[in-house]
C-alpha cells in the first residue's frame, strides 16, 4: 500500500468530495423535466422570480383557469394594471395559499384574484401536478408548507429537496431540451399567462356526473381561510372568482357555498359562467380546448372585463410610470412575438376582439 | 421499514450517529431500543410475538442452565461416592427433567410458528367463506428469530453455551434489528462475541460498513427490484407465459433471488459491520457451485447449518436411529444399510426446511425434490468415480464451467417451486419449457412486454455482469474492499463513488416504482 501524507489524504477526500457534488449538481440538472417541450405548465412557477419588478398591484392565484384566462398585457394596454399570475396547473388551493405567501415575501399586491374552482379538491390528486406546483417555487418556509400540505402517500419530502432522487430515472427519456436548458430556461408565459391563439368551439359538453356530496372539504375550506386572513392581514383586498371554464361542470351546489361564503365574509365574488352576455365570451371562438380553457381572445375579453372592476377595487393605473411603461413595452414586444410565431405554428391571422 | 427505505436510511444515520456519541457500555441498550422500534415501526401488532419467543425461550433456558449447573456441581460434589453407573443414572433423570423444559419451549415456539405459517395458507380458504377474521397476520422475520432463538436454547441444554442471565441482552440477541427480518440464523457463541461490549469509533470499520450496505443497495434496487415486473408478470399468469417465457421467468426468478437475498444480507452485514459488530455470513457465491451438494453449503450457510446441527446431527445419532442402523445394514447390505439412516434424517431435515419456507405443498416438495436429488447424486457417486477415472477432464476448466452451469440450471429449476402457485402448475410450466416452442416470439419482442423495456434489459445486463465479474473477483481474490484499501485515495474513492452514482441513477425505486419488500422478509 502506497502511503500518503496527511495533506493529500486530506486533499484527496475534499477533492473526491468536490467532485461527487459537481457530477450530483451535474446529473440533477440534466435529468430534471425541463418543461419547455410539450409540458411547459412545470415551468410557470419559477418564471414570477425572474420578474426584477415585481412591484405587481395585482396577484392572481389559482389554476389553468386562471393562467389561461386572464391577459396581463391586456389589462395594462387597457387600464394601466400592473398583474401578475401565479398559476399552475391543477394548482390546489394549499399550493394557491402558500404561492401567496411566498409573493408577499417579495411585494404586497393592491388585490388577489383568487379563483375557486381547486376547492372541489380536499387532498391533492397527482404528484405531477403538485411537482408542477411545487418544484418552480424558492426555497423557503411558503415552500416547505406547500409541500408538506401537499404531498400524496407514495411522495417523500427528500425528493423535493433532491430532486434528482425522483427524476433519476429519466436517464432512459432524455431529449434535446434536456442538454440545451440544464442550465438555463426558457420564458413560455406573458407574466405567467400562457397563450394559445388556435381555437376549437365548445361541442358536446358532458354533462356533470351526480356526486354522493358536494360539500367542500375541510382542508380545502381551511385554506380559504387562510387565503382570506392573509390577504385581511396584508391589508390586501381579496376578489374571488369563477372562470367561465365548461368542465368540468361547476355544481349549483358548489355555486351556493361559494356564494355564502362571499356573503359571510363580505368578498366580491365573480362568476364568469354567469355573464357571457356581459364579458362577450363565445365559446365557438374563445377557447382552444372545446370550453376548458379560453384561448387569446376568450383571455383578452375577460381581462378587458375584470380591468374595470380591478380598478373599482381600487387598484391604480400605473401608465406613465417609467420603469413600468419601459417593461411593458418589452412585454407587449413579447406578446406579439408569439403571436406571430403561434400565427405560423397554426397557420392562423389572429384579430384581437378588443381592436 | 424497508432496509432500502428513506426512513431507514434516516434511522441508520441517527442510530449510528448516537451509537459513536453514548458511553461504550450503552450502546448495547441502545441497539435494544432501536431494534424494538425497528419491529414496532413494522407492525405493533408483530411485537407480541417477538417478546413471546423472547420470554420463552430466556426463561427455559435460564432453568435448563440452573438444572445443568446443579447437576454438574452435584456430580462434583459427590465424585468420589458415585459409581459410574449412578452417575449415568443421575445424568439421565437430569437430563429428562431438563428436556421436558425444553419441550415445552419448543413446542411453544413451533406452535406460535406453525399457527401464523398454518394461517398465510388457510386465510384464502377462509377469505373465501368470508372468515377473514381469522387470518393471522405474518409477523415479520418470525422464521428467523424463532430459529435464532431455539439455537440458543439447544446451546444452553447441550452446555455448549452459558444462559444469559440479563434477560434485556437475551432480548437484543434475538431482536437486534439488521438480521431480524431475513437472518442471518446467528449462534449465540458468534454473535454475543461483540454484541454487547463496547465498540470505540473505528474509521475502517464504518466505512467498510458503509462500502457493504452500498454493495446491497446495488444488488437489491439495480438488479432485484428492476427484474421483478418481469418475473411478476410471467408468474401472474403461467397459462399464457409458456415454453421460452417459463423459461426466462426461471432465469429471472433466480437472478431475482440472488441479488434480493444477498443484497439484503450485504445490508445487514454492513450495519453490523458499522456499529463493530459480527455477523456471520450468509452465502459463499452459491452459483458457483458445481453441485446441488456444494450449493446447499454455500446459500444461506446459517439457515443449512441450523438444520445440520439442531436437526440432521440429533436425529441421525439418535438411539432410535442406531438401532435402525443396525438393522438396515443387516437387511440392506452394509453399504446401502448404513447410508439409509442418513437419508431418513435427511429427509426430515429437507421435509422441514420446506415447510420452514412455506407451509403451502409446492415448498414441501420443494425441499423434498431437492432431498431426491441430493441423495441421488450420493448414490451416484461410485458411477461418476468410474466414468471421472476412465475421461480424466474433471479438473479441466470446461468441465468445471459445464458442471457449474448445470447446477445453475437445477437451481433455476427447482426455484420455481418458490414462485410457482401450486405442484401442478410447476411441472406444466417447466414441462412447457420443452414442449412450447415460442422463442421465435420471444425474440422478437415479446420479452420487451413483460413489463421491463429494452432500457431495463441493458442496465439488467450491466449489473449481473458486474456482480459476476465482481464475485470472480472474490472467487480468486478476496473481499475487494480489502484490495481497494491498498489503492491510492482517487482511485477507490471513484469506485465508491462511481458505484453510489449507478445506485442513485440506476436503482428502482421512488414513485412509478412498487417499492418490493424482500424476498425473505415474508419468511
Amino acid at each position: 500500500m502506497k502511503k500518503q501524507g496527511k495533506g493529500k489524504r486530506i486533499a484527496a477526500v475534499i477533492i473526491t468530495l468536490l467532485v461527487a457534488a459537481g457530477v450530483l449538481f451535474f446529473l440533477e440538472r440534466l435529468l430534471v423535466p425541463k418543461y419547455v417541450d410539450d409540458v411547459v405548465e412545470g415551468a410557470f412557477v419559477a418564471e414570477y422570480y425572474k420578474e426584477e419588478n415585481k412591484d405587481f398591484d395585482v396577484i392572481f392565484i389559482g389554476d389553468c383557469e386562471v393562467y389561461e384566462n386572464f391577459s396581463p398585457v391586456v389589462l395594462w394596454n387597457e387600464y394601466g394594471i400592473n398583474s401578475y399570475i401565479r398559476g399552475s396547473a391543477e394548482q390546489y388551493i394549499w399550493q394557491s395559499y402558500y404561492l401567496l405567501e411566498d409573493t408577499l415575501r417579495y411585494h404586497k399586491p393592491q388585490v388577489v384574484v383568487f379563483n375557486i374552482q381547486s376547492l372541489q379538491f380536499n387532498e391533492s390528486q397527482s404528484e405531477a401536478y403538485n411537482r408542477m406546483s411545487i418544484e418552480g417555487m424558492r426555497w423557503s418556509a411558503s415552500k416547505v408548507g406547500a409541500i408538506k400540505a401537499s404531498m400524496t402517500e407514495d411522495e417523500h419530502f427528500i425528493e423535493y429537496v433532491f430532486p434528482l432522487l425522483r427524476y433519476h430515472s429519466r436517464w432512459n427519456e432524455l431529449t434535446k431540451a434536456d442538454f440545451e436548458y440544464m442550465f438555463h430556461s426558457k420564458q413560455v408565459t406573458h407574466n405567467g399567462y400562457f397563450m394559445r391563439i388556435d381555437a376549437r368551439p365548445a361541442e358536446d359538453v358532458p354533462p356533470g356526473r351526480p356526486l354522493a356530496d358536494y360539500s367542500f372539504g375541510d382542508k380545502a375550506m381551511m385554506y380559504l381561510d387562510k387565503i382570506r386572513l392573509l390577504c385581511e392581514k396584508n391589508d390586501i383586498k381579496l376578489l374571488l372568482i369563477k372562470a367561465p371554464s365548461l368542465y368540468p361542470e361547476w355544481y349549483e351546489e358548489y355555486e351556493m357555498q361559494v356564494e355564502d361564503y362571499a356573503e359571510t365574509y363580505d368578498l366580491p365574488y365573480i362568476n364568469f359562467l354567469e355573464i357571457q352576455d356581459q364579458t362577450g365570451i363565445d365559446y365557438t371562438t374563445d377557447t382552444y380546448d372545446g370550453g376548458l380553457h379560453m384561448n387569446l381572445s376568450g383571455a383578452e375579453k375577460l381581462a378587458d372585463y375584470i380591468g374595470p372592476v380591478l380598478l373599482d377595487m381600487g387598484v391604480s393605473d400605473r401608465r406613465g410610470d417609467p420603469e413600468l411603461d419601459a417593461i411593458w413595452e418589452e412585454n407587449n414586444a413579447d406578446y406579439e412575438a408569439e403571436i406571430k410565431e403561434q400565427e405560423a405554428l397554426y397557420g392562423l391571422n389572429y384579430t384581437s376582439p378588443l381592436n | 421499514m424497508l432496509f432500502t427505505s428513506y426512513g431507514f436510511i434516516l434511522f441508520i444515520a441517527v442510530l449510528g450517529v448516537l451509537y459513536y456519541v453514548i458511553p461504550g457500555k450503552a450502546q448495547w441498550i441502545l441497539l435494544l431500543a432501536a431494534s424494538y422500534l425497528f419491529y414496532a415501526i413494522a407492525g405493533p401488532v408483530f411485537v407480541p410475538y417477538l417478546l413471546a419467543v423472547t420470554l420463552i425461550v430466556y426463561f427455559a433456558a435460564r432453568i435448563i442452565g440452573r438444572k445443568l449447573n446443579e447437576q454438574n456441581a452435584y456430580l462434583k460434589e459427590h465424585k468420589e461416592e458415585l459409581s459410574k453407573e449412578a452417575r449415568k443414572e443421575y445424568k439421565a433423570a437430569e437430563k429428562k427433567k431438563r428436556m421436558t423444559f425444553q419441550i415445552i419451549a419448543v413446542v411453544l415456539c413451533v406452535l406460535i410458528l406453525a399457527v401464523v405459517k398454518l394461517s398465510a395458507v388457510l386465510s384464502a380458504v377462509w377469505q373465501a367463506k368470508q372468515l377473514s377474521f381469522l387470518s393471522i397476520a405474518m409477523p415479520l422475520g418470525i422464521s428467523f428469530y424463532t430459529l435464532q432463538a431455539l439455537s440458543y436454547l439447544f446451546d444452553v441444554s447441550r452446555g455448549t453455551i452459558e444462559a444469559e442471565k440479563n434477560i434485556f441482552k437475551f432480548a437484543l440477541f434475538v431482536s437486534f434489528f439488521p438480521q431480524l427480518v431475513q437472518g442471518p440464523i446467528s449462534r449465540y457463541k458468534d454473535l454475543s462475541a461483540t454484541l454487547y461490549t463496547p465498540h470505540p469509533f473505528n474509521k475502517q470499520a464504518v466505512a467498510f460498513g458503509l462500502q457493504r450496505i452500498l454493495w446491497g443497495f446495488f444488488k437489491k434496487l439495480v438488479i432485484a427490484d428492476r427484474i421483478l415486473p418481469a418475473v411478476q408478470t410471467i408468474y401472474s399468469d403461467l397459462n399464457s407465459y409458456t415454453g421460452a417465457y417459463a423459461f426466462f421467468g426461471m432465469l429471472f426468478y433466480t437472478i431475482q433471488l440472488y441479488a434480493d437475498f444477498t443484497g439484503g444480507i450485504d445490508i445487514t452485514i454492513g450495519i453490523a459491520e458499522m456499529l463493530g459488530i459480527k455477523v456471520q455470513e450468509n452465502f459463499n457465491l452459491p452459483y458457483f457451485s458445481t453441485s446441488l451438494k456444494v450449493y446447499w453449503r454455500r446459500w444461506h450457510i446459517s439457515m443449512c447449518s441450523w438444520f445440520r446441527d439442531y436437526v440432521f446431527y440429533p436425529l441421525s445419532s439418535s438411539k432410535g436411529m442406531q438401532k435402525f442402523t443396525k438393522f438396515s445394514k443387516n437387511h440392506f447390505g452394509k453399504r446401502f444399510g448404513k447410508r439409509l439412516p442418513v437419508y431418513i434424517s435427511s429427509f426430515v431435515v429437507w421435509l422441514l426446511t420446506g415447510l420452514w419456507h412455506g407451509a403451502g405443498a409446492t415448498f414441501v416438495v420443494w425441499g423434498l425434490f431437492n432431498w431426491f436429488v441430493l441423495m441421488a447424486s450420493e448414490e451416484l457417486e461410485p458411477l461418476y468415480e468410474r466414468f471421472h477415472k476412465r475421461f480424466a477432464f474433471s479438473e479441466k476448466l470446461p468441465y468445471r464451467i459445464f458442471q457449474i452451469l448445470r447446477t445453475f440450471g437445477l437451481i433455476c429449476a427447482l426455484n420455481l417451486f418458490d414462485v410457482c402457485k401450486s405442484v401442478g402448475e410447476t411441472f406444466r410450466a417447466f414441462g412447457s419449457i420443452f414442449t412450447f416452442s415460442n422463442w421465435k416470439q420471444a425474440f422478437s419482442g415479446g420479452l420487451l412486454n413483460l413489463g421491463i423495456g429494452l432500457s431495463d434489459y441493458l442496465v439488467l445486463t450491466a449489473g449481473v455482469v458486474i456482480l459476476f465479474l465482481v464475485s470472480l473477483y472474490k472467487n480468486k481474490k478476496g473481499d475487494p474492499r480489502i484490495s481497494l484499501t491498498e489503492r491510492i485515495r482517487p482511485e477507490k474513492y471513484a469506485v465508491w463513488l462511481i458505484l453510489f452514482l449507478i445506485v442513485l441513477i440506476f436503482g428502482t425505486y421512488g414513485i412509478g416504482y412498487d417499492s418490493s419488500q424482500f424476498i425473505y422478509n415474508q419468511f
